[in-house]
């Protein structure tokens, strides 16, 4: 059904057309999902993207991609061929009433279909137009492609993070590059509208992956001390050592040593629980944990002495406990150990289950609901804040609503051009 | 001079580390005027401890990630314990448009500053808390940094070789709050403007890392799969991987995803006979013989530098990236210095230093990026411009101890 807003959320005056790739899709859903009338411009029989797993039942129909689901909540769907005449036509037709457009062509191509900024300007002087591209739409790298572990690579968070003994590694599954991509688009669509309103101009937002992975920014300790960071260094010796990943009974545990001063207030309560559970030696219990401060390097080559030392012990300690024991014990004494959460945990969250974070969203087409991530935050007006108003669209699931009642075509001529493959 | 984006947009920051002070960045260097309200008995932690300091050298105005990440910002630095600071507080919320704090659950109500005294101070104030876990629910009040939250997210756990331990990700989801804490606080502003009205949103960290994580999330709902580590590898591309090259630790990332792809890379390593072999001339037989596939590959890129690989690929259409090391990408990467990504900032402790602009262009307005503050270094600008106290008031202040 369509996503019936009634002037519901922070967003509802304003019109976005979605041309994106998966580079933009999270642009969509954020702006959808806070009330804007987004509208998904998909290619006759559906969007390439449908195909990316994992599916529903994990039969790989275009109707029935998770990943689809999950990223493309909020909006109507179209079906639209802009690289035709009649498409480019009805496209500009929707121009005349959007406020923003997202699209993620490479950079060049929709001013080779005449539907570049400049072309629409002409069309609507206040669209705010964001381009999602690799690289930028300038530069000597802006023709080449990318992908996510190639953006994650170049932009610095790849090579300070895995195993030393290993490649450095990326996140498994779809990509964080794209979803960083897509955020910073929809800060920058925001940005340019607030502008508009001001001044009553719109502008072109020029959004990069390069740029968008590299601002999670790995560089200071180059600029600092002209040394880079090497994955398994990370956060280095001066208070602390880097962050441990302990196995425990039923998985694993996040749980790090503070060294220095921080140590009476972060390490003093894990020790003492330790030796409550009688897992003690006469080295640990010796340990000066707020005296191991004696400088940068000092204090890192004596903090590894005694973690080494002591490791052995502690795994042990963990041994005995699963995830969720550990977990609560340490919320008790407040120890800040936390579990490695799998997909799993995270559904049976006690603190996501109190937020009241879950949604489930109505599928009617599989004739059942599934349970959403639902509203990105609370807010204290309940009717703004964000939430999943929708499914995503099924494939042209609103070209009546839009082509006909909206627009004004005819039946008939609808029907012409979805033989004609325009729509 | 163009007008820059956020003209205008005055906001009261009170947050520390990292989430609060990205998304106030971007704030700052669109052109708000963002005051980072510190103190220098309880400074930010990026301040006071987390290196790497300039020259390895500790001190509160030479921290790398701090000068990085609170760039085009004012500091005004009073005591928040003292009831004088509250006041100093409150009026410089009177000001504002938007109050920016991500402590732990709980903390600014406690501090006597939570968004039920704020909005009789200014009834249209925009208020964004981003705390770990939310302001409310039975884990609200536990501390804890981006990487014990990267862990409770699931993220962590989908990082790392299928037969080895999780690897931790550092502090990953201090990257990931600050998206949604913009587009919310923009929605905000532009909703203010048809209507006057303020709003206050209680922003869980956590939830907002949930999300992007949606896809695995419904996986597990519909079909109770557990999403698992995969190393560098993906469902629909082979080879795919990060490749060692010639020299110490020089890695190249290569994606191969289609039968063209395939075949500019075969080209483009010269089409040996080993790429002729059946094991290798679809996807699905690259992925049933990956292991063997990596190792050939590798073969190859270790006899060549990764700027090499990475430009032979790209010509031939495959996409290929260096993993760019920090000095990889402040000195030598030629898109992020054509596009001006980093500026160039000149700090009076630390002299040049380099920070990023926000990752996104735009047609008409320009970014001015600036250097951080040092500590407390607009006091009189704040408390005497900003506020119009006077010259006795705050010699006041500096008495009772609640000026640092």
């Amino acid at each position: 059904m369509a996503n019936n807003r009634e002037g519901i959320g922070m967003l509802s005056p304003y019109r976005v057309l979605d041309l994106t790739d998966e580079k933009g899709f999270l642009c969509g859903k954020l702006l959808g999902d806070l009330g804007a009338d987004v509208i998904r411009i998909e290619k006759p029989g559906g969007d390439p993207a449908r195909k990316t797993g994992p599916f529903y039942e994990d039969d790989p129909a275009p109707e029935k991609s998770l990943f689809w689901f999950a990223f493309n909540t909020s909006m109507r769907g179209v079906t639209l061929d802009i690289e035709k005449p009649e498409g480019k036509k009805l496209f500009k037709r929707l121009v005349e009433t959007a406020d923003v457009i997202i699209e993620s062509f490479p950079p060049g191509h929709m001013d080779k279909l005449g539907l570049g900024y400049s072309d629409l300007e002409q069309v609507n002087p206040r669209i705010v137009m964001v381009s999602i591209t690799a690289f930028g739409q300038t530069g000597p790298y802006r023709n080449y492609k990318t992908c996510d572990i190639v953006a994650w690579a170049m932009g610095g968070y790849l090579y300070v993070y895995g195993d030393v003994d290993r490649p450095p590694i990326r996140i498994s599954h779809h990509s964080h590059a794209y979803l960083h991509t897509a955020g910073e688009a929809a800060t920058g669509a925001l940005m340019a509208l607030y502008h508009r309103e001001v001044t009553g101009e719109g502008q072109h937002v020029d959004v990069s992956v390069h740029e968008s992975s590299a601002r999670l920014d790995m560089t200071h300790k180059w600029d600092m001390t002209r040394v880079f960071l090497r994955r398994g260094e990370w956060l280095g010796p001066v208070t602390f050592r880097a962050c441990y990943i302990w196995p425990c009974k039923d998985g694993y545990v996040m749980w790090q040593f503070w060294v220095g001063p921080a140590a009476a207030l972060w390490t003093m309560p894990f020790i003492k629980w330790m030796q409550e559970e009688g897992v003690t030696d006469d080295f640990i219990k010796g340990i000066k944990w707020v005296e191991i401060d004696t400088g940068i390097e000092e204090g890192a080559r004596l903090a590894t002495e005694v973690l080494s030392r002591i490791e052995g012990l502690v795994m042990k300690f963990f041994s005995k406990h699963t995830k969720k024991e550990l977990d609560a014990e340490a919320k008790k004494r407040g120890v800040m150990l936390y579990p490695v959460a799998d997909v799993k945990d995270v559904v049976e969250s006690g603190q996501l289950a109190s937020r009241d974070f879950w949604r489930k969203v109505e599928h009617p087409e599989l004739g059942t609901s599934i349970v959403y991530p639902g509203p990105f935050t609370r807010c204290s007006e309940a009717d703004l804040a964000p939430r999943v108003f929708c499914r995503a669209p099924l494939i042209g699931e609103h070209n009546e609503e839009i082509y006909i009642r909206e627009l004004g075509i005819s039946r008939e001529t609808l029907s012409e051009l979805k033989q004609a493959g325009i729509v | 001079m163009s007008r820059r984006l956020l003209e205008g947009i005055r906001v009261a920051d009170f947050s520390w580390a990292y989430v609060g002070p990205l998304t106030a960045k971007a704030l700052a260097d669109c052109g708000a005027e963002v005051i980072k309200i510190e103190g220098r008995s309880r400074p930010d932690v990026e301040r006071a401890a987390v290196p790497p300091f300039k020259d390895n050298v500790p001190g509160f105005n030479r921290g790398g990630h701090f000068n990085s990440v609170n760039t085009s910002k004012r500091s005004l630095c009073i005591n928040l314990a003292r009831p004088k600071g509250k006041e100093v507080a409150k009026r410089l919320v009177a000001w504002a448009d938007i109050v920016i704090e991500n402590f732990s659950g709980g903390a600014m109500e406690r501090m006597g500053l939570g968004y039920e005294v704020l909005r009789k101070i200014k009834p249209d104030i925009i208020m964004v808390s981003s705390s770990m876990q939310g302001q409310t629910g039975p884990d609200a009040n536990r501390a804890g940094f981006g990487q014990h939250l990267t862990s409770l997210s699931g993220i962590v756990d989908l990082a790392g070789w299928p037969d080895r331990d999780p690897v931790t990700l550092g502090y990953y989801t201090d990257f990931i709050a600050p998206h949604f804490n913009l587009v919310l606080i923009l929605a905000a502003l532009l909703y203010r403007r048809r209507t006057g009205k303020g709003l206050y949103f209680d922003v869980s960290q956590l939830e907002n890392g949930v999300h992007f994580l949606s896809p695995l999330i419904l996986d597990y709902i519909v079909n109770q799969r557990i999403a698992g580590r995969m190393g560098n590898r993906v469902v629909n591309a082979a080879p795919h991987g990060v490749f060692r090259c010639r020299g110490d630790d020089r890695w190249c990332a290569i994606g191969v995803f289609t039968d063209d792809e395939w075949l500019g890379f075969c080209r483009v390593i010269g089409k040996p006979d080993w790429t002729r072999d059946a094991k290798f001339s679809t996807l699905e037989a690259r992925k049933e013989n990956e292991s063997e596939l990596d190792r050939r590959v590798e073969q190859w890129t270790l006899g060549h530098s990764a700027e090499e690989v990475m430009a032979l690929m790209q010509t031939a259409g495959v996409a290929a990236g260096v993993a760019q090391t920090g000095e990889d990408l402040l000195e030598h990467d030629p898109q992020l210095r054509e596009r001006h990504f980093y500026w160039e900032l000149d700090h009076p402790e630390v002299g040049i230093y380099r920070a990023p602009r926000p990752p996104y262009l735009f047609s008409i307005c320009q970014f001015d990026v600036r250097r951080a503050p040092l500590l407390g270094e607009d006091n009189e600008y704040v408390l005497k411009e900003l506020l119009g106290l006077s010259d006795e008031e705050i010699a006041q202040l500096v008495i009772e101890g609640v000026l640092e």
